[in-house]
């Protein structure tokens, strides 16, 4: 509770919360504000912005600013999935090596380490190139997560490993408890804050990672996402013709997104780590 | 065993762990392809083979099935046939082996888009350009972002206000994104930098002064779409290290003896360094892997606009072989990280580091 309080105290906290949940309450209630589906052509391809359509309409002639609710409500929807499968996977393993140690843990280390070099980029290429059909938004999230986890494991581990010395560890090794219990009961609380920041990190990373792939023709197929809407303005020379609202506002949103779970990072490390306080 | 040159020893120790690495990208590239249910094979003679007769369908497939390692072949080279004339494919450890074979002589196979031309062709060709762009974006923006950060840290303060926030921001855009508005601003709205290519239509690829002045000509804009996020990340990292550096004992303990401003900075940035060099081996990965996203809003000739053909056209071999350079360029990178930190961190010439 004190600590919730003390994070109230932070302007940049409070400003990041509110962008955050602002991006939330736009994807989740923006359809019944604003009741223009995703399907039907509202006007002529590309059609610029006015009253009606407030930022125009697509190279069908969908009205933009419900594709952009749609767009952002997947995008958040793939990094909160990313996010959560890296986080789970990757603290788990984590935790487990960091305490456990021994040959566990060099083996955990060494597959973490080999991943870390090999760039999700590529994995997630392959992956997605071989899937022809069935990409759904889902999978992309579960494709995501399990090679965005390298590098929480890496740092939950690191964590992990200065914890296991404490008194309290060897106290509840004597009451006989097992090592799984003891990492997940007596190891992962201590943690949690710093798995909480790394979450935050790992779902901007998904939410970036979907755009990124979704840029060279690999996305959801079933779905519009943010980065969708820039593969095809990409793909229909909008931004040769000079069509701002078919990338800008989408670009602006993945910005908004970012930035606000980076911030809510930062500001949460200034409470965590009292030499950044000023 | 070397125990006199501990940083021989380190930088050997690392190679070795990077020749694994690479082993296991070859392995990863062979198996991640073969997880689909569609035969490469069978989509392209589905695309290619309309309006062909059956003899000549069979010739192709059987000549790609070839190509791929994917049927049995006996010493001389011909197609082994079961009873009813079909051929026999080959069992996934043998293909995995001729593949293997084929990736350490450098033969990553051919092409389908471009055929008769090979990967291994193309892929060189791109990977220089990448070279061209990235390597000066990394290096200038880890130099000017260190400073910046080390600045940000010590002088805190309205700086700090403005610059942190700022950074911030710009690293939050993705790399393709902050291109987009590039290309938009300085090449539409206002139309000063040309937007498409590496060079102008006009002019050959050549050793020639006009070359390479219209080159950097188109440079400029891919090169400004990675620099400033890439300048953001760094000056970021080094921002709250050197904060780190500051509250210790050894910076308060020269600051009471009264050594200069200049003098202390110094310490700070020498000792900030080498974790912000850990951190660039860390992030290398997603750092080129999105700046190669990024050459495609300029169709810059590079890797990345590879993948994006290679993917269009269903090119299965240009998109392993690509996919596979890039690992291979990530790797090369992180080893050379590697060599760097051991020359400078002073505990691997004591022989302490990875110990």
């Amino acid at each position: 509770m004190k600590l919730l309080v003390n994070l109230l105290k932070l302007p940049t906290f409070v400003f990041s919360v509110g962008l955050l949940l602002l991006t939330i309450f736009l994807a989740l209630l923006g359809p019944f504000f604003y009741p223009i589906d995703v399907i039907s052509k509202v006007g002529p391809p590309y059609m610029a912005p006015n009253a009606e359509h407030l930022l125009g309409t697509d190279n069908l002639g969908v009205d933009m600013v419900s594709l952009l609710i749609a767009g952002l409500r997947s995008s958040l929807y793939v990094g909160l999935f990313a996010g959560i499968i890296a986080t789970a996977v990757g603290t788990f393993l984590g935790v487990y090596a960091g305490f456990k140690g021994g040959w566990i843990d060099d083996l955990i280390n060494m597959v973490t380490n080999l991943f870390l070099v090999i760039p999700t980029f590529v994995v997630l290429i392959l992956i997605s190139a071989s899937l022809t059909e069935g990409r759904s938004l889902e999978l992309i999230g579960i494709i995501i997560g399990c090679t965005t986890w390298t590098w929480t494991t890496r740092s939950v581990r690191a964590q992990a490993s200065s914890l296991k010395a404490r008194d309290h560890i060897a106290l509840a090794r004597v009451n006989g408890a097992g090592t799984l219990k003891l990492a997940m009961l007596h190891i992962l609380p201590y943690l949690l804050s710093y798995v909480f920041m790394v979450f935050i990190i790992q779902v901007a990373t998904g939410v970036a990672m979907e755009a990124t792939i979704s840029m060279i023709g690999l996305g959801p197929f079933d779905t519009v996402s943010l980065g969708i809407i820039l593969e095809s303005a990409m793909n229909n020379d909008a931004l040769n013709d000079g069509i701002w609202w078919a990338f800008i506002p989408a670009t602006v949103l993945l910005t908004v997104i970012v930035f606000s779970l980076y911030t809510l990072n930062t500001s949460m490390e200034t409470v965590f780590n009292p030499r950044l306080r000023k | 065993m070397l125990k006199k040159y501990p940083t021989t020893r380190y930088i050997l120790r690392s190679g070795g762990w990077y020749f694994l690495t690479f082993l296991v990208a070859i392995s990863v590239n062979f198996v991640l392809p073969r997880l689909g249910k569609a035969n490469p094979v069978d989509i392209i003679i589905a695309k290619h083979g309309a309006g062909k007769t059956q003899h000549a369908i069979q010739v192709k497939e059987e000549g790609y099935l070839k190509e791929f390692g994917l049927v049995k072949l006996d010493p001389d080279g011909a197609i082994v046939r079961d009873a009813d004339g079909k051929p026999v494919r080959s069992s996934l450890w043998s293909q995995y082996v001729s593949y293997l074979g084929m990736c350490l002589r450098g033969d990553l196979g051919t092409s389908f888009m471009n055929y008769p031309k090979k990967v291994s062709e193309i892929v060189i060709e791109a990977v220089a350009w990448d070279f061209a762009l990235q390597l000066p974006a990394i290096i200038l923006g880890w130099l000017l972002g260190n400073i910046l950060g080390a600045l940000a840290a010590y002088k805190r303060g309205v700086f700090d206000y403005l610059f942190f926030p700022l950074s911030l921001l710009v690293c939050s855009i993705p790399f393709f994104a902050f291109g987009m508005l590039l290309k938009y601003q300085f090449g539409i709205v206002w139309p000063i930098f040309p937007t498409t290519g590496g060079y102008a239509s006009n002019i050959h690829y050549s050793f020639s002064w006009e070359f390479f002045s219209n080159a950097s000509y188109y440079y400029f804009l891919p090169f400004m779409s990675i620099f400033p996020v890439l300048l953001g990340g760094y000056a970021i990292g080094m921002r709250s290290m050197g904060i780190y550096e500051l509250g210790t004992d050894y910076i308060r303990y020269a600051s009471y003896l009264g050594i200069k401003e200049n003098r202390i900075i110094s310490y700070v940035f020498r000792n900030a360094m080498l974790p912000q060099l850990t951190g660039v081996a860390l992030n290398l990965g997603n750092m080129i892997g999105g700046a190669l996203i990024a050459e495609i809003i300029f169709s810059y000739p590079g890797l990345g606009t590879t993948i994006l053909k290679a993917i269009q056209g269903q090119d299965y071999t240009l998109i392993q072989g690509t996919a596979l350079l890039v690992a291979i360029m990530i790797i090369a990178a992180n080893f050379t990280v590697d060599i760097v930190i051991a020359i400078f961190d002073p505990r691997v010439k004591a022989g302490m580091a990875g110990a």
